[in-house]
């Protein structure tokens, strides 16, 4: 018998204008022992269903239908006291976020022994023993002397720990796992899921995964269903659905994971997804003013080149040297990036990968170490107009679509920015020509540019971004982990359309990321990091092939297993390339 | 966008608007406060006497309880003072003195403490230390206080005969010297938040110069906070030159602010005349109140995480 | 810990370094220290020497270092005005302040704390409403309106409270106290109440935003899904945290009720080191106006560094370093 068992579940949040359906007659079962994966994009609706099961809606949200049978009985129908005693007890919580979900003020003993008082009315003596007892199932060692350690001296992984024997205080039979891997490392997220898999095992517990990681999915999840706008659109057995999706959409988007297994041209394309880009009102770019710099350079130096990188950052001001803490951010990075060449520098969150990028764009200055672009080196000064003129042949796309453009400016003005300042037109109308085949030609439309940031989507934003970023029209783009924020099908599409950009500008580029997989799709050479140090520097086949640092072959296991995906995909063919 | 669709977009169809004209008390204290506004810069013409007209003024009509009550006279609606100026006139010309103040005050607090804010955020090091640690110095000691000392020191270093005549920009002065940490520290506060996001880091690698990128990103980025603080500052600073006059240390009672009829009325308070006290005391009273509603209002409605 | 109390501890007499050097400049800002002794018809070298006397033409640096041994000794000088010592001034009136600042920070922090802290939890009860809306007419009463409508309906009408000055003082060694007596009882209320009503609605507003602040973060929402019941998500998780942005508003109230407290003073004519402030700067009594200046600061910064320490104490996150 299923031990949680939704059915025609609607949730619903009036806002201005109008009433949003956040989930729309879903019906999902879970029984005991089983990891339930909930997969979906942003606003998919799949947090949504969580938060309605345990009546923990954000207001203005709630419930408009349907029915919620946790082992048999409809909690839609307890009230707010029975309910409360539901939660903790019967069902528990997992967040997003270790870092912000334990109470900084309180020992993680306290916590627990305050939760575990809570649900089980024992002894403050027995909660501290099955306190200590939960710390040790959840993998904390010297859990009897951590109990008296605050959130804030744990990892973030450590921490996700404590939360999730938090959540086991009571003996719950269900547990919701909220994105609970997402905010951590690939290497720490594989620990986690593991450990959830060990505990629904054990403990035969039903576990409901919401997630937007198919690799997450595929990872550990026994059943999966997927949402797309508030609906279920396909539930089954996990192999069958990634394996051999029958819904249109779970078939767009597996297509658009990237594989890690092999390198294609392209990305398959998602038609599935609305709001994407707009067919190409592709330029000629060999006649066009865009091009217009093409010409002029094309030598056989290296484009970009970095020498014995330095920069190190203070955690702890102190006057006495003895007590100053220091992080080497960047530890003696060196590497040459050739023309047109598409450079990768991958690794975990720390490693220095973004810190390496920003020393090159000019938003740092290294403490030690040359840079030389385009063959001249640069040394930061700002005043000098040759190296003012290398700069402008260099520029950077950044991660996050919606801080990455100024809210308060127009799309035009905000493109145009560069080439104002360079004045790199003739005349204003010639500039607003320039930006308006810019939008054109990133697939956004020249209607765009008179519109503001925030009527456009993460995806078009991104592509705003990067038509901003061909203004000065570079030679050399950084690109910051340009799609990390971007659900997974319009990463398919912002990667083709950086791939079509470099091969017809002859970018140069580098590219940082901390996901292999589009490591693979995109750079011809990676160079893998590891606290502020390249580890490994090699051609991108021959690293997926035979990685030869221990560090780099650590980060190729930990990759999610896609192999169910495989079958899918030589199954279907794909689904059309644009 | 044509004109019409655009003042659309900037009066009705935002959220603040919307927030705006679903709110009673908002649109209330929105009301009140146009209505002091336009008050005060009518007042020359919707007085019925100008206070400062010696010829308009006569010592026989001084004390005259309000209209209503036994031995009012109609043309003077509330009453009249001591010296036998009506006491709406007064309070209009005062209320026109006490929001000019406020307002430039206010101003001068937010330019100088904006301005301060967003270098000590965005140039950072050494500036940002000795900017901040001033701010935190004068914090220390509260406004009111600071600001009697500044117009204290400020009338002393005038001459004599000019004191008179320059209280009002000495008033200015105090309150909005004693204003700008305030918003410094709002403003470097937004400004460090600003200056993290990718928007800031992209103009900088377009290799845009420092005092642009201020200006044009993050100036406009981090109005907000500022514009609720300025309101709320407004309030504060009504208050303080209320409370200045108050004390005798504010504006004289020659050219009277609401604060100094209160204190020129107050003297009478013990031989019953209440209402030369008690009709500036309201005015004062609703206005601040107003000013403060729609500062209320505005931090929740500009609050991104209360919507 | 040790380290963040002793650098708060330099910052400290950073401010008391520059409030002296501010006091000290009021010296030379407002007028003529020699007219300000003399008067207008001593000769040319009677002013000459007492210059010297005074030592006016040593450098600047010097007569700065002597105005702070001074100081540090109590020493500011004699009164303009009283021709007595200001310490002494100073300290008589002392009592009369801090005991009104006391009653009334009673008032402030109990009033204010309790309703910010019922309104943060129920925030949709009428009666949180009705004392939302009420702290708006609060925070928008000037304290002088405040006391003025006080002495009119108490003193004036109703006359069972007197409307001014400091009565019932009953002497404890060098403290004259009103806190003993019926009748200091009855003049030090209205005083106080003045004093607190719009300080306590301040801090009722902070502390219900700050609760309402800690209420949307995660941990409390992950308390609730753990089942806690909401007596202990309130009172344990919530409140706990919202102490450190209130331990802040305490310190900055009590330096606003110090302020504050010269305007109550001069409404009621409160025989208190605010009504002397005053008096000595609509006579420009330079030496009263420095050490009020000097004094005022010490006390704000004493209460800072207490402040600190009590931050310390609560955030582990401070005690133990480390984020």
């Amino acid at each position: 018998m299923a031990l949680l068992s939704i059915r025609d579940l609607v949730v619903e949040f009036p806002t201005r204008r109008g009433v949003v359906t956040a989930a729309k007659d879903v019906s999902i079962d879970v029984r005991p022992g089983e990891i339930l994966g909930l997969v979906g994009e942003s606003g998919a609706g799949k947090s949504t269903i969580g938060n309605a099961i345990i009546d923990l809606l954000e207001p203005p949200g709630r419930v408009a239908g349907g029915e919620v049978l946790f082992k048999g009985q409809d909690l839609r129908k307890l009230d707010d006291d029975a309910m409360r005693k539901v939660r903790g007890r019967e069902i528990g919580m997992i967040f997003q976020d270790p870092q912000t979900s334990l109470n900084p003020l309180l020992t993680i003993g306290q916590q627990l022994i305050e939760s575990i008082r809570n649900a089980l009315g024992v002894s403050e003596r027995d909660a501290q023993a099955r306190a200590i007892e939960l710390l040790e199932a959840v993998g904390i060692d010297e859990a009897e002397a951590r109990m008296a350690a605050y959130p804030h001296q744990f990892s973030g992984g450590m921490r996700q720990r404590v939360v999730i024997a938090l959540a086991l205080c009571g003996d719950p039979d269900l547990v919701i796992a909220d994105e609970p891997t997402t905010a951590l490392d690939v290497s720490i997220q594989k620990q986690i899921l593991d450990l959830i898999r060990r505990l629904c095992r054990e403990r035969q517990l039903g576990v409901i995964l919401v997630t937007h990681d198919i690799g997450v999915i595929a990872e550990v999840a026994d059943r999966v269903a997927v949402m797309y706008r508030g609906n279920i659109v396909e539930t089954g057995p996990t192999s069958q659905v990634l394996g051999a999706p029958t819904h249109a959409y779970t078939q767009s988007l597996i297509a658009a994971v990237p594989r890690a297994d092999v390198r294609l041209e392209r990305f398959a394309s998602v038609d599935y997804i609305e709001g994407g880009a707009k067919p190409f009102h592709r330029i000629d770019v060999r006649t066009h003013w865009l091009g217009g710099a093409l010409q002029r350079e094309g030598t056989n130096e290296d484009a970009l080149g970095v020498e014995d990188l330095h920069l190190s950052f203070v955690l702890q001001r102190s006057l006495l040297p003895s007590r100053r803490r220091m992080l080497k951010a960047v530890d003696g990075v060196s590497f040459t990036i050739r023309p047109g060449e598409t450079f990768g520098l991958v690794g975990e969150s720390g490693s220095g990968k973004s810190t390496v990028a920003r020393i090159i764009a000019g938003l740092y200055r290294p403490d030690a170490g040359d840079i030389a672009l385009l063959g001249r080196p640069v040394t930061g000064n700002r005043r000098d107009p040759e190296e003012r003129a290398v700069r402008e042949r260099l520029q950077m796309i950044f991660q996050d679509p919606y801080s990455s453009l100024n809210a308060r400016m127009r799309v035009l003005d905000i493109v145009a920015e560069p080439i104002r300042f360079y004045r790199l037109t003739e005349s204003e109308a010639e500039t607003r020509q320039v930006v308006q085949d810019l939008l054109d030609h990133v697939g956004l439309g020249a209607e765009a540019a008179l519109r503001y940031p925030h009527e456009f989507s993460g995806g078009q934003r991104q592509r705003i971004s990067i038509a901003r970023a061909l203004a000065s029209r570079p030679r050399i783009l950084i690109c910051d982990e340009p799609t990390s924020a971007l659900d997974v099908s319009i990463q398919a599409q912002i990667l083709n359309l950086l791939k079509d950009l470099q091969e017809e500008l002859q970018l140069t580029m580098l590219f940082i990321s901390h996901d292999l997989p589009v490591i693979r799709q995109m750079c011809d050479r990676v160079a893998v990091m590891r606290r502020g140090k390249i580890v490994e520097l090699a051609e991108t086949e021959h690293l997926f092939a035979n990685p030869e640092h221990p560090y780099s072959q650590e980060l190729l296991r930990l990759m999610p297993r896609m192999d169910l995906l495989q079958a899918s995909r030589d199954a279907t063919p794909a689904v059309g390339t644009a | 966008m044509n004109v019409r669709a655009r003042l659309h977009a900037t009066f009705v169809d935002n959220d603040i608007a919307y927030s705006f004209w679903r709110s009673p008390t908002a649109i209330t204290a929105g009301a009140i406060t146009l209505f002091f506004a336009l008050a005060a810069l009518f007042a020359p013409w919707i007085a019925p006497f100008n206070p400062f007209d010696p010829a308009q003024i006569s010592l026989w009509d001084g004390k005259l309880p309000p209209a209503w009550a036994e031995g009012g006279q109609a043309k003077y609606l509330l009453g009249t003072d001591n010296q036998g100026r009506d006491m709406l006139s007064t309070i209009l010309y005062g209320g026109r003195l006490s929001l000019l103040v406020g307002l430039a005050a206010v101003c001068l607090g937010m330019v100088l403490g904006v301005m301060l804010g967003v270098i000590s955020g965005y140039v950072g090091g050494w500036v940002d230390t000795v900017i901040m640690r001033i701010a935190d110095v004068q914090l220390t000691i509260p406004g009111i206080l600071l600001a009697i000392l500044i117009n204290g020191i400020g009338r002393n270093l005038l001459p004599l005969e000019l004191r008179q005549e320059f209280a009002v920009y000495v008033v200015i002065l105090a309150i909005g010297l004693t204003d700008w940490p305030q918003f410094a520290r709002v403003t470097r506060g937004a400004t460090l938040v600003e200056g993290q996001r990718e928007y800031v880091q992209a103009a900088r690698v377009i290799g845009l110069p420092g005092w642009l990128i201020m200006l044009r990103h993050i100036l406009p980025n981090v109005l907000r906070p500022v514009l609720v603080l300025a309101t709320i500052g407004l309030a504060l600073a009504i208050i303080a030159e209320a409370t200045l006059s108050f004390l005798g240390q504010g504006i004289p009672p020659t050219t009277p602010s609401l604060g100094t009829l209160i204190r020129v009325g107050n003297e009478f308070l013990f031989s019953g005349l209440w209402w030369i006290t008690f009709f500036p005391a309201i005015a004062l009273v609703i206005l601040v109140f107003a000013v403060n509603l729609l500062g209320d209002w505005m931090r929740d409605a500009l609050n991104p995480k209360l919507r | 810990m040790l380290s963040f109390i002793a650098r708060r501890f330099v910052q400290a007499l950073i401010v008391m370094a520059v409030v002296s050097a501010v006091s000290f400049s009021l010296f030379n800002f407002v007028g003529d220290p020699v007219n300000n002794m003399v008067g207008q018809e001593a000769t040319r070298e009677d002013r000459l020497r007492i210059r010297e006397s005074l030592g006016l033409d040593d450098p600047i640096l010097v007569q700065y270092a002597r105005f702070v041994g001074n100081a540090l000794q109590g020493e500011f000088g004699l009164s303009l005005r009283t021709k007595r010592p200001v310490d002494e001034l100073i300290l008589e009136r002392l009592p009369a302040t801090l005991e009104l600042v006391f009653v009334s920070a009673l008032i402030a922090l109990g009033l204010g704390i309790t309703f910010g802290v019922y309104t943060g939890i129920k925030r949709n009860s009428w009666l949180s409403q009705t004392v939302l809306s009420a702290s708006l007419v609060g925070v928008s009463l000037p304290t002088f309106i405040i006391g003025i409508a006080l002495i009119y309906i108490f003193a004036v009408n109703l006359r069972i409270l007197p409307s001014s000055g400091r009565s019932g003082t009953i002497d404890i060694g060098l403290w004259q106290t009103s806190l003993l007596s019926a009748d200091g009882w009855r003049a030090i209320l209205l005083p106080a109440i003045t004093l607190s009503l719009f300080q306590a609605t301040m801090i009722l507003r902070l502390v219900r935003s700050e609760m309402l602040e800690v209420m949307r973060t995660d941990f409390i929402k992950f308390a609730r899904a753990r089942g806690l019941p909401e007596r202990a998500v309130n009172f344990v998780h919530a409140l706990k945290n919202t102490l450190i942005p209130v331990i802040t508003i305490i310190g900055l109230n009590i330096g606003q009720l110090i302020a504050f407290s010269i305007i109550t003073e001069t409404v009621f004519q409160w025989p208190g080191t605010g009504l002397l402030f005053i008096n000595a700067v609509d006579f420009a009594d330079v030496p009263v106006m420095a050490a009020y200046l000097v004094f005022v600061a010490l006390i704000f910064v004493t209460v800072n560094l207490i402040v600190d320490i009590l931050y310390a104490v609560i955030d582990p996150r401070i005690r133990l370093g480390g984020t």
